[in-house]
């Protein structure tokens, strides 16, 4: 389990300095750069190449938001083999859609509960 | 202690500081997104040890690290690892989940409909519009070239 943890830890944290480099390096924004990597992680699954990535790290190449663009290939590619050409439209949504709605819901939530913050 | 010198003083920090604040910055996003990456490694190695598929316990891992992040942030603790940890709190799904809440806690003032409601998504509806697309426009490469 060490292992698996370190393995976790060189593969998140690289994607991570791979960002920051790119936002130090270019002026990119932190919107753009969360953008990139959901596209980049949808088409590098579709290529097989983050397969791997994702069997050698676990939550180390889940957890950054690449991988989420991760779970919509995987979703989508899992909808066509169940439902042909539908899946190409609900594949994607379906299989993330338990982290969207966590994230409305909490985000609702939280807004209940906090003071509006002055800036 | 003539100009001379405090000019070769700026010079001297400006060829010093753009490398060492990308060095420092680098350094502390490596060890910040891995420590997430690490948290969520511990969560899904109990749920897998639950007996759980590994697709299941990744979806679930980022359900819990996706509260993890919200709850970070509306205790407004999110948003005081991020001014070191840089884009290590960017990068992992609490980022997200705080760029989301953060969102949502801000523009409250505004009114639930228009103000949360809305606003939630200013940095999340993108990541949503164009992971939807991308996995749209794989799925129709998938179907034609793999699934045919």
């Amino acid at each position: 389990m060490l292992y698996d943890i370190f393995k976790a830890f060189w593969v998140g944290g690289g994607l991570c300095v791979i960002a920051q480099i790119l936002i130090d390096k270019t002026k990119l924004t932190p919107a753009r750069i969360m953008v990139t990597y959901v596209v980049a992680g949808a088409f590098l699954t579709l290529f097989g190449i983050y397969e791997p990535v994702v069997k050698y790290a676990g939550a180390g190449a889940t957890v950054p938001i690449i991988g989420f663009g991760y779970s919509l290939c995987k979703g989508v590619i899992k909808g066509i083999n169940q439902k042909g050409i539908m899946g190409i439209l609900t594949g994607g949504i379906s299989a993330t859609a338990g982290g969207i709605s966590a994230a409305i819901l909490f985000g609702y939530i939280a807004s209940l509960v906090s003071k509006p913050r002055i800036k | 202690m003539g100009s001379l010198t405090n000019k070769d003083y700026d010079k001297l920090i400006k060829k010093a500081s753009p490398n060492s604040t990308l060095f420092k910055d680098m350094l502390m996003s490596f060890i910040t997104g891995g420590i997430i990456c690490s948290i969520g490694q511990i969560i899904l190695h109990f749920i897998k040890g639950m007996g759980f598929s590994t697709e299941y316990s990744s979806g679930a891992t980022s359900i819990i690290m996706i509260f993890l992040g919200s709850f970070l942030t509306s205790l407004t603790i999110y948003d005081k690892i991020a001014n070191y940890g840089k884009s290590g709190t960017l990068v992992p799904i609490t980022g997200f989940a705080n760029s989301v809440v953060s969102a949502a806690m801000e523009f409250k003032s505004e009114g639930y409909i228009m103000g949360v409601g809305a606003k939630m998504f200013t940095i999340a509806g993108p990541v949503l519009v164009f992971g939807t697309i991308s996995s749209v426009i794989c799925g129709i490469i998938y179907y034609f070239f793999y699934f045919i």
